[in-house]
């Protein structure tokens, strides 16, 4: 098992210098000079354009920047963007609110849609499961900013029900839309993955033998049916959260949320090439994690898998 | 903990040798199937699965249902246990229980009933028993579903006490173990010893070790029927094997397309079978089978024969020149693969093939044989060139494989072709019959499309079956129909050696017999050579000229057929002749 898990940690170095030098380099091959672009209309004198490219080492090549940066990444530095924000702080402040978002987003697709499927499956064919494949089509299908704005118009201005945005100081209440929203596509994936394999399971043999030794249905459902269901379900939760981390730029927009989302997004307008790399690494590395967690999820819940 | 035990009714003769023996009429009936209609909602309209069956087990009696798949012998077990799979129903007549009707008996009463009164051991043990949990907890869910008193402690005693009487050694600590961790038999063991947790007055046993090597099956059975014998446990076996339901059960019920088309004491109707699908069975079953291993005997003289002139050099062959009369000669094969261990250094070398030589003759066919991890799907695939020797040396025709160029060796595939077990699962859905058997033709550039199609003409008379066959899809096509398109692909490149891994092992005996006739013709009209890979010795002697015997990877014995069977020389050729179920009936059979 230890083993198992420091070779996987292990991995993370390749993989982690790989992923940041590639999006060093596409950064970098971006046309166009983020410093002429900083002085609007009339543009930077020639001398303070030389200093900042100076103070952000533009004038080095390519793989002496990308150094610079590795640099910073271990000393835990990276230095400053063009507003004078530090970038650490940057990603201080917007990381928490997204992180706090993407986990209540799980939370309710994991709930809803493993219930949901289980019922749906349970009952293949039935009134309850062609409601719910129907609705999960809809949600599929609709994009999420619409989604977002109707339920934004319905349940905030109209009804009055949630906070319209969320802004400045969000909480669990003032997030709990917007982790709807954004919960919304994968539920109906969590849900249509959980009704298959509940109904491929119902007719295994091992739940014909559980139910020929006499065990109730209740019993033959959680036990034998739920369990070995949720094997390929953990697997889509776990990749979804990366996705639910870095994807949630449109729902950050939509109710005002300054999350990674927004700040990768507003970075990338301005050319800060070090914040979109530093922010997304750190995306990365989440990825990596949530990806190892649920490998030693799939072990608890399935024997046959073992991390010798 | 006694009231779980079945009364012993102690005055019920308990015969010696014949088994156990009953009257009707002494004893009130343990269950009772009168004019059962089982059927199924279908896309195609109802299908009748069951249509009128009568059956009755008296208690401490064993009943064995007969009958090729579809018979519905299996569908009438799970409509007693009410576990009918899909849409199935019971549509009409009744089944008694003890006296009491359960058809229509609602889900609750059910459920008291199964594994209390009513045991199942199912077919298959790879995937009877639930991976994620312990062999230990799936039995104590039998205890405790069934109102065993006493805590926790006594629980996992009783458990032990299971699987111990089970056949289990070491019980506590196999009681912790997954069941991936168990082999097959360890497996169909367990689930023995959850069908009788909670001492079922009946156990359904539904071909309860078809899925196992015939060696470790022999232990299993012999081992079920001490132990319902011991407890006084009626038992209704579900087999497609007749020799197996002779040797079993005392009282045999043919079924055949939903019908019981005989039933009565097992020796009466092995020695005198009424019921032409029966005589039919009788006949072909291939533990009993005594008519062609005469027709064997002829075909070996046969080749030899048509062989000789080879062997002396002065007299040349006039279509084959001067072929040697070895067409695959496997020196000193071995492989060894490498399994990846957890931690760095750890990984171990497995032998799957060690040190085997065996020569195939011109026109001959050559069984390996051997239970499930022997190698000798390995050795195929070395012969076949799919797999790389670690070392030895393959020849084919006189040249090593190993030596051939990416060319020669495209030319060589066309010489040597396989036909795979699972006729379902070697043809490609998607294609029709036409697109599978002229895919090779098509591929190694044979002729123009006209030809081809002509071709596959020949090949479907050759298999026997309709031209009209080329526009149908797999899925619409039985088993046996699968594997002669199966057999068609193979021959359309005209291959002088043709490898048979276990090709009619997933088959019914009747559609087996039918297929190895249509092998044993193939091979006298085109000059065949078979490599014929099996697990079941009975077929063998019906098919095979000589015999490789090999065990872990080594060659334990090799000889001709008439040898190995009359005079086999080492134990574990004994053991595996030992096996094949009803191999002790053939007397009856003979006499009759």
């Amino acid at each position: 098992m230890l083993w198992y898990l420091g070779r996987r940690l292990l991995q993370v170095i390749p993989v982690f210098l790989g992923a940041t030098l590639l999006l060093y380099a596409l950064v970098f091959l971006r046309p166009g000079d983020p410093v002429a672009g900083l002085g609007g209309e009339r543009g930077l004198p020639e001398a303070v354009q030389a200093q900042i490219r100076e103070q952000y080492n533009l004038n080095e090549p390519f793989i002496v920047q990308y150094l610079l940066f590795l640099k910073g990444v271990f000393t835990l530095d990276f230095g400053i963007d063009f507003r004078g924000q530090e970038i650490m702080d940057v990603i201080a402040a917007a990381l928490p609110v997204t992180f706090q978002l993407a986990i209540m987003a799980l939370v309710i697709e994991a709930v809803f849609g493993i219930v949901f499927g289980l019922i749906a499956g349970m009952r293949k064919g039935g009134w309850f499961d062609g409601t719910v494949l129907v609705i999960s089509l809809l949600v599929i299908s609709v994009p999420t900013f619409v989604i977002g704005f109707v339920l934004q118009f319905v349940m905030g201005v109209k009804l009055g029900w949630f906070p319209v945005t969320v802004g400045r100081d969000p909480n669990f209440y003032s997030l709990l839309l917007p982790a709807i929203v954004l919960a919304a596509t994968s539920f109906a994936y969590v849900l249509r993955l959980t009704r298959t394999s509940v109904a491929e399971n119902l007719s295994a043999d091992y739940v014909r033998t559980a139910r020929a030794k006499g065990l109730r249905r209740t019993q033959v459902t959680g036990r034998h049916v739920l369990r070995n269901s949720l094997i390929p379900v953990v697997t889509f939760l776990g990749a979804d959260l990366g996705n639910l981390m870095g994807g949630a730029i449109v729902t950050e927009g939509i109710f005002n949320i300054n999350g990674v989302g927004g700040t990768l997004y507003q970075a990338i307008i301005r050319g800060e090439n070090v914040t979109v790399v530093s922010l997304t690494t750190v995306l990365v590395i989440v990825y990596i994690l949530a990806n190892l967690l649920v490998d030693l999820l799939y072990a608890a819940l399935d024997p046959r898998i073992r991390y010798a | 903990m006694t009231t779980q035990f079945p009364v012993t009714n102690g005055n019920l003769p308990v015969g010696e040798g014949d088994g156990r023996t009953y009257e009707a009429g002494t004893d009130k009936p343990l269950l009772e199937i009168r004019d059962l209609e089982v059927s199924f909602n279908t896309s195609e309209g109802v299908v009748h699965a069951v249509r009128g069956a009568d059956i009755t087990v008296y208690p401490g009696q064993s009943v064995a249902i007969v009958g090729e798949s579809g018979s519905g012998k299996s569908t009438t077990a799970h409509a007693v246990i009410d576990l009918l799979p899909g849409t199935g129903k019971v549509t009409g007549g009744s089944i008694k229980f003890d006296g009491r009707e359960i058809v229509g008996l609602p889900r609750t009463e059910m459920e008291a009933m199964r594994g209390r009164d009513i045991g199942l051991v199912p077919q298959d043990p790879m995937s009877n028993l639930n991976p994620v949990w312990r062999i230990g907890t799936q039995i104590e869910e039998a205890l405790k579903a069934n109102g065993f008193e006493g805590g926790k402690r006594e629980r996992k005693d009783r458990v032990a006490g299971l699987l111990q009487e089970a056949g289990l050694p070491d019980a506590e600590r196999r009681a912790r173990q997954y069941p991936h961790e168990f082999s097959g038999g360890m497996r169909q063991r367990s689930l023995i010893a959850i069908g009788l947790a909670s001492r079922p007055k009946l156990l359904i046993a539904d071909e309860p070790t078809s899925a196992l090597d015939v060696t470790v099956q022999r232990q299993i059975l012999d081992h079920l029927e001490v132990l319902t014998q011991e407890l006084g446990t009626a038992v209704l076996f579900i087999t497609h094997d007749l020799g197996l339901a002779a040797e079993r059960a005392e009282h045999l019920v043919v079924m055949f397309k939903g019908r019981v088309v005989e039933s009565g004491p097992a020796r009466q109707i092995l020695a005198n079978p009424q019921h032409p699908y029966t005589q039919r069975l009788v006949a072909s079953a291939p533990s009993l089978a005594s008519r062609r291993i005469q027709v064997a005997h002829e075909r070996g003289q046969e080749s030899d024969e048509l062989l000789a002139p080879d062997l002396d050099a002065t007299v040349p062959r006039v279509e084959r020149g001067a072929a040697p009369a070895d067409i695959v000669v496997a020196k000193n094969l071995t492989k060894v693969f490498t399994i990846r261990g957890g931690r760095p250094g750890a990984s171990a070398d497995f032998k799957a093939v060690d040190d085997v030589s065996f020569t195939l003759k011109r026109g001959h066919t050559l069984a390996l044989v051997g239970e499930s991890g022997s190698g000798k799907s390995t050795a195929a695939n070395m012969v076949l060139g799919l797999l790389e020797p670690t070392s030895g040396v393959v020849e084919f025709d006189g040249t090593d494989i190993a030596s051939l160029s990416t060319k020669e060796a495209f030319a060589f595939r066309r010489r040597i072709q396989p036909v795979f077990q699972n006729p379902y699962g070697s043809l490609d859905p998607t294609y029709s019959i036409y697109r599978s058997i002229e895919e090779p033709l098509a591929l190694h550039r044979v002729g123009s499309k006209k030809a081809r199609e002509k071709r596959v003409r020949e090949l479907l008379d050759l298999v026997s079956l309709p031209q009209s066959a080329m526009r149908r899809f797999p899925n619409e096509l039985s088993g046996g129909q699968r594997q002669r398109i199966a057999i068609a692909r193979a021959l359309a490149l005209q291959p002088e050696v043709v490898v048979l891994d276990e090709a009619v092992s997933a088959l019914d005996v009747l559609v087996q017999a039918q297929i190895l006739d249509l092998l044993g013709d193939l091979q006298r009209e085109l000059g065949l050579s078979y490599l014929f890979i099996t697990h079941d010795l009975a077929v063998v002697r019906q098919i095979a000229d000589s015999v490789v015997v090999m065990q872990t990877g080594k060659v334990v014995e090799q000889a001709t057929t008439d040898e190995v069977f009359d005079n086999p020389r080492e134990q574990y050729t004994r053991d595996l002749l030992a096996a094949i179920p009803g191999a002790g009936l053939e007397g009856v059979a003979i006499a009759g």
